[in-house]
């Protein structure tokens, strides 16, 4: 069953197109990544999921639900974690969350996983505590307690884990990797791109409102710019000749003592170039490998799509 | 419709309110109590009113209707003001909770605001000036369509209000005019026929005199009218605050 249907989505501001076009399905129990640039429309784009900003033209639904016509179907299986660090000043950490569970219509059949959700959170020493004394890690985890007190089978994280600690990180991870393993269907936008590629199945990179990318992670890793490799090999020779074979595959030499090659792994080895190096009598001390990540990925095309 | 969601906005509602009640319920009775004090003692022999009826025992349920309606009013356009630039109105627009529930949790609540305000300064006053009551049911069918008219003003204005300055000019310009020259502080018989004609157009006039006929038995037009008149206006205002929320105006981008 698809979660998140988004088919023909345009949005447009004053003097801007933030959406041109989208079209994106997510399938039940997948963990996918949203990324991009700011400004290039994901924000835009989940506002117009929680129902926050009306589309312009296109349709959107939720498990199958319909986020206009059939809104409170649509938003009672969504969960979304805002970027923005809001809260009511007037609520305690516990009543903020039964409170948004309330809200979904859930009432007190529901203050045992609320309980659940305070304590993998590490909330329970906060539980009484107004909103108001409450650091802004605490603050982000009661955002993610808010949205997950309903039980929602999606899950939108956006920029879940921005400006928070290594404690906060850990926990939070766990916890959404468990529900993720439960059954529930993630999409997590993020600017840190270890954690879309050690967490994500599949992603999407949406730039200029346009989804420039949507492929697997391993897939948009091993292909394209992700097949490229670095060789950086150290070396006593300050003065060497290299032979011909790997010559074109220099990309740096400013250090003397130290040679930087970059190849397409289809086609070179690090063993190609080693033996080649060794056969021009280049005596190597020392080799180090780097392959393309997400970054150089995202990077690359992100930057070619740019007007 | 979502019960559970609406109740549970309506006791966040109160419970915001509730948790900083002196600022909202005992400042503005003191407040009001003041007026009351200050007015009877250098008015009481200068103002003439309905016959044989003391000048401050005609001000208490002026002043009475008159702190309903302005706390009704300042309970909705606040709470949503300041959900709004604070950004947590975000948890009430993402759950499913329709146009309509919104509009009764928000009015309600105004209401309840506006009449616990009402109750104290009433409480209060009696202590000091006994005031009849004439007719139960008028005074609280006028107290509960009064204040459900200026706490859908407020949901109103706090649509509009994009910052507290903008609520204060509301409030300011707009409603504490109108309240001010609704008659709480004098009876409309005692004004020329120009300034008759005028107030007869202030819809806060209605409310305060079929409010005051459910006390004193007397007012300046039949109860039965200002009662229509109320109700209607309730209707309207009821009908302007769910067309913008439905249409998420200055919610829903």
């Amino acid at each position: 069953m698809i979660a998140l249907s988004i088919n023909a989505v345009h949005k447009q501001f004053p003097g801007v197109k933030a959406l041109n076009g989208i079209e994106l399905s997510v399938k039940q129990g997948e963990f996918f990544g949203l990324l991009g640039p700011n400004g290039a429309g994901k924000s835009t784009l989940i506002n117009i999921i929680a129902g926050l900003t009306k589309a312009d033209s296109g349709t959107i639904s939720v498990m199958g639900y319909d986020v206009t016509t059939h809104f409170r179907e649509a938003r009672k299986n969504l969960g979304i974690v805002p970027q923005e660090l809001v809260f009511d000043p007037y609520l305690t950490v516990r009543e903020a969350i039964r409170i948004q569970a309330g809200y979904y219509g859930v009432g007190k059949e529901g203050y045992r996983w609320i309980d659940e959700i305070i304590d993998e959170l590490m909330l329970s020493d906060k539980a009484n505590t107004n909103m108001r004394a409450l650091s802004g890690g605490m603050k982000r985890r009661v955002l993610v307690a808010q949205a997950l007190a309903h039980k929602p089978p999606l899950i939108v994280l956006d920029e879940p884990t921005a400006g928070v600690d290594v404690e906060l990180r850990r926990s939070l991870w766990a916890f959404i990797k468990r529900l993720h393993k439960e059954g529930s269907t993630v999409i997590l936008t993020t600017h840190y791109l270890e954690e879309a590629e050690s967490f994500c199945d599949r992603i999407g990179i949406i730039n200029h409102g346009e989804l420039i990318a949507l492929d697997s992670t391993a897939n948009l890793i091993a292909g394209g710019i992700a097949s490229m490799s670095r060789l950086r090999i150290s070396t006593t020779n300050s003065e060497h000749t290299l032979p011909d074979a790997v010559k074109h595959l220099l990309i740096d030499s400013t250090n003397k003592n130290e040679l930087v090659f970059e190849f397409n792994r289809s086609q070179y080895s690090v063993l190609n170039i080693i033996d080649a190096l060794r056969a021009s009598n280049i005596a190597i001390t020392d080799i180090h490998t780097e392959h393309a990540d997400l970054e150089d990925v995202f990077l690359s095309l992100t930057s070619n799509t740019k007007t | 419709m979502n019960i559970i969601g609406f109740k549970t906005l309506l006791k966040k509602e109160l419970l915001r309110f509730w948790r900083v009640a002196f600022q909202t319920i005992f400042a503005p009775a003191v407040t009001t109590l003041l007026y009351l004090v200050v007015f009877s003692q250098a008015l009481d022999s200068r103002v003439s009113v309905f016959n044989n009826i003391d000048y401050a025992v005609f001000l208490v349920p002026g002043l009475v209707i008159m702190s309903v309606l302005q706390n009704a009013f300042a309970n909705s356009s606040s709470s949503l003001t300041q959900s709004k630039i604070t950004g947590h109105i975000i948890f009430i627009l993402l759950p499913p909770l329709s146009y309509i529930e919104l509009f009764l949790a928000y009015t309600i609540a105004a209401m309840v605001r506006g009449m616990a305000v009402g109750l104290g300064v009433l409480i209060t006053a009696t202590l000091f000036i006994p005031t009849p009551i004439h007719n139960f049911a008028f005074l609280f069918v006028f107290a509960l369509t009064s204040s459900a008219v200026l706490g859908s003003v407020g949901i109103i204005a706090g649509l509009w209000a994009e910052k507290f300055d903008q609520l204060a000019l509301f409030q300011n310009f707009i409603i504490m005019p109108l309240t001010f020259l609704s008659g709480v502080f004098y009876s409309i018989q005692s004004l020329p026929d120009f300034w008759q004609l005028i107030s007869h157009l202030n819809p806060f006039f209605y409310m305060v005199d079929g409010f005051r006929y459910g006390f004193l038995g007397v007012s300046d037009v039949s109860p039965w009218y200002s009662l229509i008149f109320v109700i209607i206006a309730m209707l309207l205002c009821a009908g302007i605050t769910l067309a913008m929320l439905k249409r998420g105006y200055k919610l829903r981008h």
